[in-house]
């Protein structure tokens, strides 16, 4: 069983937000709802600026789906976290939660009440039988058709990787290996005792952030 | 801000690590058949030059330029938000629990051991007005409201572990929205009561030298013979303060969190949640001393915020100081009669009266 993943290759990314009209048109969100989004970091500064697409994760242990009052998350056997929009009541918790700052809101009621909460379902739709209506709520299910999301298949650096968590990690690593000889990078951890050990606690960190 | 300020020659390398680490790691972390030490070696291996230092700064929030207008969306990754679960599910949600659980337990086995306070002497029949029909209005007003919101507030925070396995999915779905939607159009509506009931109220309920020897005797729990008490007894102003502070804290909490159009952070809105939600939650369990005080508790208190009378006997017993000063004003059943007939005829004919 695949566990469906995105990746970012920030050495790749060019910030033309591709992915993010890809997304807004596979998707046909409403006004204000913008699913995946761009962050440049060190705008302007040569040498320094990198670009990250960033959406839903669709997490391993989903902080989201953790604080939700109606549990309207489920994961599928895809390792997606997607959600019911019959049951979000739009509190807004979810948004809370996220570290990715991926649950959306249309502003629908008054005094800025939200509407039903939208986000990336890694164009795998929702939970709806009809699919105009599927379609209508959710957007595009382009993995039912053995597609991958519009964002990735769209991203003209492929920067931005969707799929098999595996394959994307080991296309990855392939990309770094690559670099690493090139610009001498490589086994640089093992030379410095000194960086090491941090490069062992970071890596320590990272792991554990990415089992919880 | 101030990391890209002190770092920012580390920034392509976060955002490497961001890609590599955040996205990609549950796969690299966990390879088929590959010990966990492995796994780290080749994330080592994989994004060479990783430092805490990197870590760090993706741990202090680091934000950037986005095209997205949505709240937040310059910050890259937000931590306070895996804080917050931690708070909410694993302190809140079950303390809140242990707290309405303790204090329902309490009262019960304070019931079963020691029982009601009983009146020591007959009623004498003879009536004084304690509450008047605004104090009444008001105290009702909060309370059902009170009743309302704790009920609502406390299904946004449990029911979905026990309610949603009984109720089929549009039921349930409807439940929530209900109650999601009473809770956040009726607590503004408790906001105005609780300010009426505090500025009505607050001139009782300075605390004095009577209260300090009331509390000495824990309220007639310790030792012999019942404390001397004015109108309000050290309990009663206790209660008042509460009801005042930490309400005034959930009224507060609760409009901010009420009103997300004012563009609070997210970061924000996790500490006011909180806030909102252990206020909440010490008040309620603090009402249950209050309720049963007010009714099984205590022969002869309920009248007295029903009908606006108590009984003589009952005012002498609990409020000694406070009968002295008006039992000159008790009157018998008789006139009470004449004197609430008066009232719902002017109510009921209010142009005969004017």
């Amino acid at each position: 069983m695949a566990r469906m993943k995105f990746l970012c290759d920030s050495e790749r990314c060019i910030d033309c937000n591709g992915c993010v009209t890809a997304c807004k048109n596979a998707n046909e969100t409403e006004w204000g709802i913008q699913r995946r989004r761009v962050v440049t970091l060190d705008d302007g500064e040569i040498g320094k600026e990198v670009s990250i697409s960033v959406a839903c994760m669709h997490c391993s242990d989903a902080p989201c789906m953790a604080v939700c009052p109606t549990n309207c998350f489920y994961p599928t056997e895809d390792g997606l976290i997607l959600h019911n929009k019959d049951t979000c009541i739009g509190c807004g918790y979810c948004l809370y939660a996220c570290p990715f700052g991926a649950p959306q809101f249309p502003k629908q009621g008054a005094f800025g009440a939200r509407g039903k909460m939208d986000k990336c379902t890694f164009c795998a739709g929702g939970p709806e039988a009809d699919p105009a209506l599927e379609a209508q709520k959710y957007g595009a299910n382009r993995l039912k058709d053995g597609k991958l999301p519009l964002c990735a298949e769209m991203c003209s650096t492929k920067a931005l990787l969707a799929g098999d968590a595996q394959e994307v990690s080991d296309i990855f690593r392939e990309r770094v290996v690559y670099r690493g000889h090139r610009n001498g990078a490589w086994g640089a951890t093992q030379q410095e005792p000194g960086l090491s050990e941090l490069a062992r606690q970071a890596a320590e960190l990272a792991t554990d952030a990415a089992r919880s | 801000m101030k990391y890209r300020k002190r770092n920012r020659g580390w920034f392509s390398l976060v955002a490497l690590l961001l890609a590599g680490c955040l996205f990609s790691l549950p796969s690299v972390a966990q390879p088929q058949g590959g010990p966990p030490a492995d796994a780290r070696k080749e994330l080592m291996q994989t994004l060479p030059g990783t430092t805490s230092d990197y870590w760090r700064n993706v741990q202090g929030g680091v934000t950037g330029t986005t095209s997205s207008r949505s709240p937040g969306a310059e910050t890259l990754i937000m931590v306070q938000g895996e804080q917050w679960r931690n708070w909410r599910n694993h302190w809140v949600s079950p303390g809140g629990l242990i707290a309405l659980g303790g204090s329902a337990a309490g009262i019960l086995l304070f019931w079963l051991l020691v029982g009601p306070v009983k009146l020591e002497h007959p009623r004498t029949g003879r009536k004084i007005e304690r509450w008047t029909r605004m104090d009444r209005t008001i105290h009702w007003y909060v309370a059902s409201l009170f009743i309302i919101l704790g009920f609502t507030g406390l299904m946004l925070l449990y029911a979905k572990w026990f309610l949603q396995p009984i109720l089929p999915g549009g039921v349930w779905a409807a439940f929530m929205t209900a109650a999601k939607n009473i809770h956040n159009y009726l607590g503004p509506l408790f906001a105005l009561g609780l300010l009426a009931m505090i500025l009505k109220w607050i001139r009782h309920n300075a605390f004095n030298r009577v209260d300090l020897k009331w509390f000495a005797k824990g309220g007639g729990i310790v030792g012999k013979g019942h404390p001397q008490a004015g109108y309000l007894n050290g309990g009663e102003k206790v209660w008042f303060w509460i009801v005042t502070f930490v309400g005034l804290t959930v009224v507060i909490s609760g409009l901010i969190a009420d009103f997300p159009n004012f563009g609070q952070s997210r970061e924000t809105m996790q500490i006011t949640l909180l806030v909102h939600g252990i206020g909440a939650l010490i008040l309620m369990a603090a009402s249950f001393g209050h309720i049963y005080i007010g009714t099984a508790g205590t022969e002869g208190a309920f009248e007295g915020m029903k009908t606006g009378y108590v009984d003589e006997s009952w005012a002498k017993q609990h409020h000694d100081l406070w009968y002295h000063a008006v039992k000159d004003q008790a009157i018998d059943e008789a006139e009470l009669e004449a004197r609430k007939a008066g009232n719902s005829q002017t109510a009921a004919n209010p142009t005969q009266a004017s």
